[in-house]
């Protein structure tokens, strides 16, 4: 299988494009007509297109790495390790390498005698040989090793107290959450924001399921937002740059500038640290790619219409919500929508 | 989902302690695990499936084999004694993955181990994992009798022997350790509630205390329960737990660390008609007394009637 890598950016001119194919693998969030918050997770036990790989690779691979250096470079403090936390780091760049050489072996390599690996990531151009668990034979540390050449943000969340503390993680593409601010909360802290989800009883629930999640037990589920431009760096600490941008929405660019934007999540117990790690692999389509799938369009323009003011509010496209509904409209015949989220074919 | 282990060794360590090795059938390598982790043991007892927990005793780094102590039970329902007497090296038994509910935690500046018998099992692999990072650390380990000790302590352990009148002074223990000392307890219900009430009178916070009992399910006068789902009566008898009842009888129930630490058996009783012996560490004092759930693994029930949404 070979994977015809973009030249893309995901800022200044946006030249983001999603390929047929990957428009036909996107992990459409919806499996009904309506949505409310639940504890949606399940095993991560394979499947088809996105869920089949662990870490999944595609054609944004090269130049999503591209920008999550810019976003490095320009403010370090989006990758953070609490001293504690080096252990689940390694545990962490070895569940990736692992995973990515056994997963896509044309892509990426991994030689290992005794403690001294060799690591190659032939996308990247990036071939290292280094001591595992030895921090000064690798360029940075284990978590910012790996992630700088992994899809996705990542937490890596330590498990005491009958809680998860988010005490690392390389977080580049998130939805205006900041890991500065959030460093070192439980997750009852960093979820406080969320409207309804803490009364409905939500985070308990998830929260006993994630401190279960056992070895060689991993766990997935998805998440969704809205963005404006296929931008991966919305953060509280460049709104400036790109909050302003959903006044820019009109009837007719809306389309081509309103992406849906979802969030796979996977949850992973590391061996010798007992950690959780968190990847958060997110998809980015353009409305007007998406109503190319016609279920999807229906469905999405109801889940918009009916959904419920203050989650719109903190899913972040309130201001344009009625362009966005009305845009979906023309798309949405009235006509019955299969259950699950993928596309009639 | 549990896995084949060969029997490569079975040694007596103490009259009463028995180290079983075990590895994979082909050799092919262990996953790592964290120390403090346990592996459920399954055993075929004739006609019983007895499941059991066992503290891993081997470096968690090391992938060739895993090793459990076993400490014979005194009145126990058969799982240690079937393990004693009946399991020879060669033979197969099944684990499950490791499972950690005690484990280290790595921002403290100091480990304080408490160990009372048996209960040493988890701090045998910590302290590898603990000396391969450097950390600080100190076991302290009372047993009864000297030839209740472990042969080949790790080096500096501190032995309290109470037959030889040397026993552990916990509130001077408690008195002298650094700031960011995190205490680690496994033994006898008594041991860790003893060690946590000094540490609560001597103004610890509760969080720099972690503690592991080695709970068997008791035994108890048999009972029966009704489960409402599956319209069926299902006996428990006096040497079985609740939850190897249901097993036996082809129900599907939940679990995870069979010691009635970690809730994952818990389930909603519908009605009532009797007392539940609640002996978990998971409900509230009020969960108790309202009786609307149980957790399987370990509790037990007297009365009239005992309807489960099962």
């Amino acid at each position: 299988m070979t994977i015809r890598f973009n030249d893309e950016t995901f800022r200044d001119d946006y030249s983001f494009h999603n390929s047929p194919e990957a428009i036909a693998r996107f992990p459409f969030p919806f499996p009904e007509d309506s949505y409310m918050y639940s504890v949606n997770m399940e095993p991560r036990r394979g499947g088809r297109g996105v869920f089949e790989k662990r870490f999944d690779v595609d054609e944004h691979y090269i130049s999503e790495m591209r920008d999550r250096a810019i976003t490095l470079a320009r403010d370090p403090l989006r990758c953070q390790s609490l001293p504690h936390m080096e252990l689940a780091g390694w545990d962490f760049l070895e569940l990736i390498m692992v995973s990515k050489s056994e997963d896509y072996p044309e892509l990426f390599s991994l030689t290992r005698d005794g403690d001294r690996w060799t690591w190659e990531n032939r996308p990247l151009g990036i071939k290292d040989s280094f001591t595992f668990l030895d921090a000064s034979t690798l360029p940075y540390g284990p978590m910012d090793y790996i992630t700088r050449q992994t899809q996705g943000d990542m937490a890596v969340l330590d498990q005491r107290e009958e809680n998860l503390w988010m005490d690392a993680g390389m977080v580049t593409s998130q939805a205006d959450w900041s890991l500065d601010f959030d460093v070192g909360m439980n997750f009852y802290e960093w979820h406080a924001p969320v409207p309804r989800a803490h009364e409905l009883g939500v985070f308990q629930r998830a929260l006993t399921f994630l401190l279960n999640v056992q070895q060689g037990a991993p766990a997935r589920r998805l998440n969704w937002t809205m963005t404006v431009n296929p931008r991966l760096d919305t953060a509280p600490e460049t709104y400036p740059e790109w909050g302003p941008s959903k006044r820019d929405v009109t009837a007719q660019n809306v389309g081509a500038k309103q992406f849906l934007r979802v969030e796979l999540q996977t949850f992973w117990r590391l061996p010798r640290s007992n950690a959780l790690a968190f990847p958060i692999r997110c998809y980015l389509i353009s409305l007007q790619d998406l109503v190319s799938q016609p279920k999807w369009a229906r469905r999405l323009h109801r889940v918009l219409r009916d959904l419920p003011q203050d989650l719109v509010d903190y899913k972040g496209f309130a201001v344009n919500r009625p362009l966005i509904v009305e845009y979906l409209r023309q798309f949405d015949d009235g006509a019955p929508t299969s259950a699950g989220i993928f596309p009639d074919l | 989902m549990s896995q084949p282990m060969i029997v490569v060794e079975k040694t007596p360590l103490t009259p009463r302690v028995t180290r079983f090795r075990l590895a994979r059938p082909e050799g092919k390598p262990l996953p790592v695990f964290s120390g403090g982790a346990h592996v459920v043991v399954e055993m075929q007892d004739g006609a019983a499936l007895r499941r059991n927990p066992y503290s891993l005793v081997s470096d968690p780094f090391e992938t060739r084999f895993y090793e459990i102590n076993v400490a014979r039970a005194e009145d126990g329902r058969g799982g240690s004694a079937f393990l004693h007497d009946r399991v020879q090296e060669g033979d197969t038994l099944r684990i499950g993955a490791p499972t950690n509910l005690f484990g280290l935690n790595l921002r403290a500046s100091h480990h304080l181990m408490i160990a009372g018998g048996i209960g040493i099992t988890p701090f045998l692999a910590q302290i590898p994992q603990l000396a391969r990072m450097g950390g600080s650390f100190a076991l302290h380990y009372a047993v009864k009798t000297s030839a209740d000790a472990l042969p080949d302590l790790p080096e500096g352990t501190h032995l309290h022997i109470s037959d030889a009148g040397s026993r552990m002074e916990i509130a001077a223990l408690l008195q002298r350790q650094p700031i960011g000392t995190q205490v680690y307890i496994c033994g006898p219900e008594r041991l860790i509630a003893s060690v946590r009430g000094e540490a609560q009178a001597l103004g610890w916070p509760p969080s720099a205390i972690l503690s592991e009992a080695f709970t068997a399910p008791p035994s108890g006068a048999p009972f029966t329960v009704h489960l409402a789902r599956s319209n069926r009566a299902v006996h428990v008898p006096a040497h079985q737990s609740l939850l190897e009842a249901l097993e036996d009888a082809g129900v599907t129930a939940p679990w995870l660390c069979r010691g009635g630490a970690c809730g994952q058996c818990e389930t909603r009783v519908l009605s009532c008609k009797g007392e539940i012996a609640h002996h978990d560490h998971v409900l509230t004092p009020d969960e108790r007394a309202q009786n609307h759930k149980i957790l399987l693994c370990v509790s037990r029930f007297a009365g009239a009637e005992l309807v489960l949404d099962l």
